[in-house]
């Protein structure tokens, strides 16, 4: 197996608020091999944005701060770097893709230049060679006509455009690791379709990493190779695409899926909707988050959290369903030999 | 599906309707251009496309929010722009609409049995009764008492689209618009809203006309679906027709592109590609208004502008070359 580029361990990040402290990540731990595109998927409120942000240490600090973990990026931790290096590290080493184009590009700034900012920040090069490269730059990002968008302002763009110039701006400095905050949410299902092409594409040429936050399995199921699923500032289950996708070892994981029509739903069949709303982290349950809508809760769901474990390689889940004295269900699958719990 | 006879007389008729707004010097944007369609008593229409395409205006124009540039709209029979104002308030409450954004479409002023009540009181209803009524309203979408005098800012999105339905429903409405009415939803509470949404109609024998772009949801819950692009109608059928054989290139690109949750179907999937975005509606060239996009344009595509013809019974398509 391939040395992970990105790896994070046993993070817990919690924001402080007049209302008490919201714990959005409960120890999440995960790594991001060199050139896969790793999806975190889960409905709002589950911590998928803020374990993406964390990772660049993004969010205000405070009211966010670390409760404990670490996040190794090529063997150095990022918690523990100063300004400086913290500085390089979002500049060169990884870039973030934001879910609204519309808001996150700044209108009163041509496109041209607001790619050239980056360059400008990080490097020597004379303005004649960093235009030449900006242009390159929008050109590989499949925006034709680079000359005339060059020189336009955000709002002249339509949406996909818009979200093409924000993936521009995170490859000016070749970054090793991207990561995407649900960068197709806000757009039609053809221009969906467009960008989550470029994104493969520029996977294949550059070999970047992208980690891809969605709520649409959609999404995971076209991109991405690795899948970590998360409920409640915990992860639920994680495997490869297909792994969670035939081999759905926990509930939740089976709820998302059951909850969307698809394309094959018979018209008489009545969807299943997850019962309930999503747990209040303010004071987060005692026992696995999803417990109080699992349709298979059992007693000990409700106290203990749930032990990890393990079915191959890649593929494991946190829920009690899978410990030798529940009950049988569905989710059961037969545990991996030797290495049962993590 | 739903028992529809489409040998009646529909219950809402579409001829012609177009609406323009001018958008400055000779500038003039087309947002809907002669669309025709009909609606029956008891079925459920929906109208796709992307945004800009038009399907909101359309809505819109049929419930009065909008004066027709061309075009008219006639709801059992009668056409909707000749109404006195008796018949005009009878109209309000046999149509209703559910919309999009459920942060901006409730007062945050108001209570919920404001909100829900309001149609009530207009109707004259004595206020001991609306309380019974708003109550009996809010059980029926899931909500409870409790809630009545709550604000709309204290409860989740799926609960504040249940306050919108409630809403809707309060004057007993025959027709239904729901303009996107779970686009702005969680995954695991859109199911639950469209379980609802069958539920009523089911009960109430309601008609919807369902705006949307996510083709799953359209498949799943209608039983004719009109596709619309850049103001215009180009393909209308029954449901399982459509989505089996889509013929106009544009809907051939449309399903194609719907995202597909089976990985190994998703990774093999190949899409029908479309060059380009959808362009501005504002002074659109004549001919098909596809034809810049389309991989099969022919001259006459940018010349003129395509015939809606019936290809097989209840399928209609407007495209010269297929």
């Amino acid at each position: 197996m391939q040395e992970p580029i990105l790896s994070l361990k046993n993070i817990v990040y919690s924001f402080k608020t007049y209302g008490g402290t919201v714990k959005a990540v409960r120890d999440v731990s995960f790594d991001v091999r060199p050139g896969e595109i790793l999806g975190i998927v889960g409905e709002s409120g589950c911590g998928k944005s803020v374990t993406a942000q964390c990772i660049m240490r993004l969010n205000p600090e405070p009211p966010g701060f670390f409760e404990g973990g670490e996040i190794l990026y090529k063997g150095k931790d990022v918690l523990k770097m100063n300004k400086k290096e913290l500085r390089d590290f979002r500049a060169k080493e990884i870039g973030f893709v934001f879910q609204d184009p519309m808001t996150s590009l700044n209108p009163t700034m041509r496109v041209g230049a607001q790619i050239e900012e980056v360059f400008l920040g990080h490097t020597d090069v004379s303005k004649q060679e960093v235009k030449e490269k900006t242009l390159e730059i929008l050109k590989l990002v499949g925006i034709s006509d680079a000359e005339k968008r060059y020189r336009q302002y955000p709002h002249e763009l339509s949406g996909g455009m818009k979200q093409r110039v924000m993936i521009a701006i995170a490859l000016v400095s070749r970054p090793s690791v991207i990561i995407c905050d649900e960068p197709t949410t806000s757009l039609d299902v053809t221009i969906e379709a467009q960008i989550l092409e470029l994104l493969l594409e520029l996977r294949e040429k550059l070999g970047t990493s992208i980690i891809m936050i969605t709520h649409d399995l959609g999404v995971i199921a076209k991109i991405c190779d690795r899948v970590v699923v998360m409920y409640g500032g915990k992860i639920m289950e994680r495997g490869t695409a297909d792994e969670i996708y035939y081999e759905t070892a926990h509930p939740y994981t089976r709820g998302l899926m059951d909850s969307i029509a698809r394309l094959d739903t018979a018209k008489d069949q009545e969807l299943k909707p997850i019962d309930g709303t999503p747990p209040d982290l303010f004071s987060p349950p005692a026992g696995c988050p999803f417990a109080a809508r699992c349709e298979n809760c059992m007693a000990i769901c409700n106290e203990l959290p749930p032990e990890e474990y393990r079915f191959s390689e890649e593929h494991s889940t946190a829920c009690w369903l899978q410990h030798e004295m529940a009950p049988d269900t569905p989710f059961r699958r037969p545990l991996m030999k030797g290495k049962e719990k993590d | 599906m739903h028992n529809v006879d489409y040998n009646s007389e529909p219950l809402v008729q579409v001829k012609n309707l177009s609406k323009y707004f001018n958008v400055g010097h000779k500038a003039v944007l087309k947002a809907v251009e002669d669309v025709t369609f009909d609606i029956y008593k008891g079925e459920t229409v929906s109208l796709v496309g992307e945004s800009g395409c038009g399907k909101s205006t359309t809505g819109r124009c049929l419930i009065r929010i909008y004066e027709p540039t061309r075009g008219q709209v006639f709801f059992e029979g009668k056409d909707i722009s000749t109404y006195n104002k008796q018949e005009a308030r009878e109209f309000t409450r046999k149509v209703q609409m559910i919309f999009q954004n459920p942060y901006a479409s409730l007062n945050p002023r108001m209570t919920v049995k404001e909100i829900v009540g309001e149609g009530l009181k207009l109707a004259k209803m004595p206020s001991d009764q609306i309380e019974a009524r708003v109550q009996e309203l809010l059980e029926t979408v899931g909500l409870n008492k409790e809630h009545m005098s709550r604000f709309s800012h204290e409860f989740s999105g799926g609960q504040r689209q249940r306050i919108g339905i409630a809403r809707a429903l309060s004057v007993d409405p025959e027709f239904i618009i729901c303009d996107e009415p779970i686009s702005a939803l969680d995954v695991s509470i859109q199911a639950q809203i469209l379980n609802m949404l069958n539920k009523l109609q089911n009960e109430r024998g309601l008609t919807y006309l369902f705006i949307a772009h996510d083709l799953s949801v359209v498949k799943y819950i209608s039983d004719r679906v009109i596709v619309m692009y850049l103001g215009m109608v180009v393909e209308t059928a029954p449901t399982e027709e459509l989505f089996d054989h889509p013929t106009h290139p544009y809907t051939q690109a449309l399903l194609s592109a719907i995202p597909e949750a089976d990985p190994r179907r998703a990774k093999a999937s190949r899409r029908i590609p479309i060059k380009g975005e959808i362009p501005s509606p504002v002074n659109p060239k004549p001919g098909c208004r596809f034809a810049d996009r389309c991989e099969y344009a022919t001259d006459i595509c940018r010349q003129e502008l395509p015939e809606t013809r019936e290809i097989r019974p209840g399928h209609f398509m407007a495209c010269h070359n297929r």
